[in-house]
Formats: C-alpha cells, sequence, structure tokens
C-alpha cells in the first residue's frame, strides 16, 4: 500500500490541470456550442450575453453556403489522398530502414525522413511555394531541363490541391516510419522464419506476417493522421490563401475566415461540425479497426 | 533473414534517392536564401550561390523585425516550457502515485482535451482573452499553453514506473507530499523532463494559429506570426520570404540533429502508451 489514501491532498496535485480545464478548455467548449446558436459577431465581445438567439439558423445557412460545401469537399478529397499516400510512404520508410541494412545508415535516413515533420508548418510551406513558383522554382526548372513542361502548380484549379497533398505527404510520413519502426522490430524473427520455411517469398512474408501483425499500429496512425489532416489550415493559408476559387479552401481554413470577418456565431456553428465530423470519424474507424 | 548484396544496394539506392526528396527543399531553400535576388531569378538556376551573401538577411530584419519576433519566440517557448514541466510532473505525480475519489474521472478529461481541435475551442477562447483584457499580450499568448494534456500523460506514465517503495519510505518518516514531490519525484524524472521539454518547445516554436489570433502588433509577433504577415505582404519577394522561413526552421533542425534521441523517445512515450 504505497499509494495515499487521504483524499484532499491528491486534489491540490491536480489544481493545475483542473483550473485550466474548465477555465481554457470546458468553459470555451461549452461558450462555443452556445456561441453557434447566436448571431454573435466580433463588435459584439465587450457584451457576449447581448446576443440575439437564432435557433439553428446558422446550421441551415452552412448547409446553403456554396463556399462551406466546397471547403467540405477538399477537406474530404486532402483526408481520402493524403492518408493512405503518407501512410504508405511510412510504412515503405520503414520497411526498408528494417530491412537488415546496416544501423549508422539506417539511424542516418531516419534522421532525415523525421526532419520536415517538426519543422515550423509555416516555414514549410513559404520553402513549397518557392520550390512551386511558375518561373522561379525548382519543379518548372528540372521539368524544363528534362524537355517537359511545368505547370502554374499553385494558381490552377486543377494542381493546386494535388501540390498542397503531395506537401502534406512528405512533412507527415516521418512521423508514421517511427511508429511503424517501433513496432517492426517488435514482430517476433520466429514468425518470418517459419514463413520462410514454408516457402514464403519476400512479398509473401509482408502481406501474412508484417501487415496483419502491424494492424494496431496502422489504425493508431489512420485515426491520428485522419484527425490532423481534418483540420489543415496553414498549408493553404501560407500558399494559396485558398484559392484558386476556392479550390483550396478547407474546413478549418473556411472557419479561421469567418472568424477573421467577424461571424464569430455562423464560424461557431462550422466549427462544431467539424468537431463532431472528427469524433464521429475517429470512433468509427476505432470500431472498424477493432472489430475485424 | 538472408539479404542478396544486390538487394541491399536496391534498398539503399531507394532510400537515397527518398532522402534527396526530403532534403532537397531544406536544402534549395537554404541555398538560395544565400543568393541575391537576380540569381534567384536566373535562367538556368545555380545550385550552389555564385555570389554568397547575406543581404536578405539584413533586409528582412529592417522591414519586418524579424529580431524581436525571434526574441519573442525564444520568451514565449521558455515561459510555456518551464509551465509545463512544473505543472505537468506535479499532475503527473497526483494521478501516479496518489489515491483519491474521481481520480480516474479526472484522467478521462485529460483524454477528452486531447481530442478537442484548436480551431473548435480558438472564437470562445480570444473572447474569453478579450475580457480579460489580454489581447495582444504574451499572457495571452502563453496562458492556454501552460499546462498540456500530453505533458500530464507523459509525467504520468513515467512517474507511474517509478518504485512505490521510494515514496512509501519517504511517507513513513513523515515527509510530506509536496517535499516528496520537489525533492524525490522531481530530480528523478529529469530524463522524462528533457524529452517533454524538447516536445514542448518545438510546439511552441511552430505553433501558429493561437498567437496568430491574440498577437495584432510587430512587439508580439511570434516568428511564424511575422512570417504570415510578410507572405501576405511581399508574397513575391521569394528573397526574403525564404530566408524568413530558414529563421523559423533553422534552429528547430539544429536542435533536433544533437538531440534527436529525445526526439525519437518522445514518440515512442507519447505516440504508442
Amino acid at each position: 500500500m504505497a499509494l495515499l489514501r487521504r483524499g484532499g491532498l491528491g486534489w491540490v496535485f491536480m489544481l493545475p490541470f483542473v483550473l485550466m480545464f474548465v477555465v481554457f478548455y470546458l468553459g470555451p467548449l461549452l461558450a462555443g456550442l452556445g456561441m453557434s446558436f447566436t448571431d454573435m459577431r466580433s463588435t459584439d465581445v465587450a457584451d457576449p450575453l447581448a446576443v440575439d438567439p437564432v435557433g439553428v439558423e446558422n446550421y441551415i445557412r452552412l448547409a446553403g453556403d456554396e463556399a462551406m460545401r466546397k471547403a467540405a469537399l477538399n477537406t474530404a478529397i486532402f483526408v481520402v489522398t493524403g492518408l493512405p499516400l503518407t501512410i504508405g510512404l511510412g510504412l515503405a520508410a520503414a520497411v526498408a530502414l528494417n530491412s537488415g541494412i546496416a544501423r549508422l545508415p539506417a539511424a542516418f535516413f531516419r534522421l532525415g525522413y523525421y526532419l520536415p515533420h517538426i519543422t515550423s508548418i509555416i516555414g514549410v510551406a513559404v520553402a513549397w511555394k518557392f520550390l512551386l513558383e511558375p518561373e522561379a522554382g525548382l519543379v518548372n526548372r528540372l521539368l524544363g531541363l528534362a524537355g517537359l513542361p511545368g505547370a502554374a502548380w499553385l494558381q490552377d484549379q486543377a494542381t493546386a490541391l494535388p501540390s498542397i497533398i503531395v506537401m502534406t505527404a512528405w512533412r507527415s510520413f516521418g512521423f508514421d516510419m517511427v511508429v511503424f519502426l517501433a513496432a517492426l522490430q517488435g514482430i517476433p524473427r520466429e514468425l518470418y522464419e517459419a514463413a520462410e520455411v514454408d516457402g514464403a517469398g519476400r512479398w509473401k512474408r509482408f502481406r501474412s506476417v508484417t501487415l496483419p501483425q502491424l494492424r494496431p499500429v496502422i489504425l493508431f496512425c489512420t485515426v491520428y493522421s485522419s484527425t490532423g489532416f481534418l483540420q489543415f489550415l496553414e498549408e493553404p493559408l501560407i500558399m494559396t490563401g485558398g484559392g484558386p476559387l476556392n479550390s483550396t479552401l478547407s474546413a478549418s481554413l473556411a472557419i479561421f475566415k469567418q472568424f477573421g470577418v467577424g461571424n464569430y456565431g455562423y464560424a461557431g456553428a462550422a466549427a462544431t461540425v467539424l468537431f463532431t465530423v472528427i469524433i464521429a470519424l475517429a470512433v468509427l474507424q476505432l470500431r472498424i479497426g477493432r472489430a475485424r | 533473414m538472408r539479404r542478396t548484396r544486390r538487394q541491399n544496394l536496391i534498398t539503399y539506392l531507394g532510400l537515397s534517392v527518398g532522402l534527396l526528396l526530403v532534403v532537397g527543399p531544406f536544402l534549395w531553400a537554404g541555398l538560395s536564401s544565400l543568393k541575391p535576388e537576380a540569381e534567384i531569378r536566373r535562367d538556368p538556376p545555380t545550385f550552389w550561390p555564385e555570389t554568397f551573401t547575406l543581404d536578405n538577411y539584413s533586409e528582412l530584419l529592417q522591414r519586418v523585425h524579424l529580431g524581436q519576433a525571434f526574441a519573442n519566440s525564444v520568451f514565449v517557448a521558455l515561459v510555456i516550457v518551464a509551465g509545463n514541466l512544473l505543472f505537468s510532473s506535479m499532475v503527473g505525480y497526483g494521478f501516479a502515485k496518489m489515491r483519491f475519489r474521481g481520480r480516474n474521472a479526472v484522467f478521462g478529461l485529460v483524454l477528452v482535451q486531447m481530442a478537442v481541435p484548436a480551431i473548435v475551442l480558438m472564437i470562445p477562447q480570444f473572447v474569453l482573452i478579450a475580457k480579460l483584457g489580454m489581447v495582444n499580450t504574451f499572457l495571452g499568448i502563453i496562458l492556454p499553453g501552460l499546462i498540456t494534456p500530453l505533458g500530464v500523460f507523459m509525467m504520468r506514465q513515467f512517474i507511474a514506473e517509478l518504485p512505490d517503495e521510494l515514496i512509501h519510505a519517504a511517507r513513513v518518516d513523515g515527509a510530506g507530499e509536496f517535499r516528496i514531490f520537489f525533492r524525490i519525484v522531481l530530480p528523478l524524472c529529469k530524463p522524462a523532463m528533457a524529452t517533454l521539454g524538447l516536445i514542448t518547445f518545438l510546439g511552441s516554436w511552430n505553433n501558429f494559429l493561437w498567437p496568430a489570433v491574440v498577437a495584432q502588433s510587430e512587439d508580439v509577433y511570434t516568428l511564424p506570426v511575422a512570417l504570415n504577415i510578410l507572405n501576405s505582404h511581399e508574397g513575391t519577394h521569394y528573397n526574403l520570404l525564404i530566408a524568413g522561413a530558414m529563421i523559423v526552421v533553422a534552429p528547430i533542425l539544429v536542435l533536433f540533429v544533437f538531440l534527436q534521441r529525445f526526439f525519437i523517445q518522445g514518440i515512442a512515450t507519447s505516440g504508442l502508451k
């Protein structure tokens, strides 16, 4: 019995968290939900209780808002294509690093691949904007050297969102790689040896030993990344401002812009919908992932 | 597993191409930031700068007070790190080694808080900060980040592994809980605190959304906020923009190269448990 049984003192140690949680998280969360049913604007901050309730009007307006619908669609495309790309790259890198190459080079590659994940997204977005610049950008110049036509990557509706998706996968896969590497090192060697004795080739071993063993971590990466991807904002903000013609407007960026023009109630409604979708998807993924 | 030399060669080749693609953008932006603007726009491009210059950096410092923003970022990050180290280990100790009614319920709240997206909290938190008169102040930027659920979670995991006997013996000797916490537990937490400190510093250094909402003038801008302003005002002056990006990114790259084992430990403890 080493644990303390007295009740009060435990709560004293909880105080920093509980205070912070109530004041800066629970309070604002409930206030935000309440706000979404009002016509609150930035001019109402001086007296937030004087706003008028408007019922579900903000939510109805949301459903008919062309830009918001576009933002929802872009966010869905971003997640559905970006997620498998990121996890695929992370898995490929982890498997390659775990395939028996020497320790030192493996550590070196791991370091390099992880680098983009920890750098400022604003800094990275600026660097990529420069890479993709139509005239001075490296990408078009390399294409030109190879005799291929370049593109106005971020200025063209067809290529702007895909460019941002590729950049995000580039930036994020290192995290998945580190998680996968840790899991790969935990797979018992006997499983591979048994499979090899049974005559399984490299691909067969990957499919029938590695993948099933990695299931829990793949689930973790999927839930973790999709939660983050559903909120992408800085990338389009810096690189395109959401354009051209809203083709890179994300849900979070649309909310941020509504906040910027002072529509607090409306932005709150959009944020509430986004939050609900994020939670629902996470729960759904965990259900499906565990059921099988 | 038996591996042929050819297989190894293919693996190394693939990994090297990948590394070039990953590190390339940093290298290119870094080298370009040292070229005069005319050379950046020249066709065909130069890889290695023909003329090395720091003009982009000095022009940047004059025009947008990036030096001030750099100092602000350091200050904000250090205060947030200090807050997180102290408060997270305190709360983590409570969770790990004390027993009281409601403990599990409170721990549930820690997990709940981790799941709430920043954009959802942004507006009501801003209204709160405005009511408290903290808009455009460091306090407003720092306050909501002083204790993070991730930190609490990490420290709880770490402290739970410390032997109960140690704490029990101190209690038998009549030491109070605060004395035990400061004299026995905290000194043992150094490895976990190194990792947490680094992760928190990184999070604060890179954080954009909240500082962008709270900071409204140059004297409180953090680096990412200043870079965003630069981007919207000088969106086509790439010589300035990439120099700015390098000022944001370079310190983290340096930290990472020297302290990478703490980063990797951080993912192992926070991501997988």
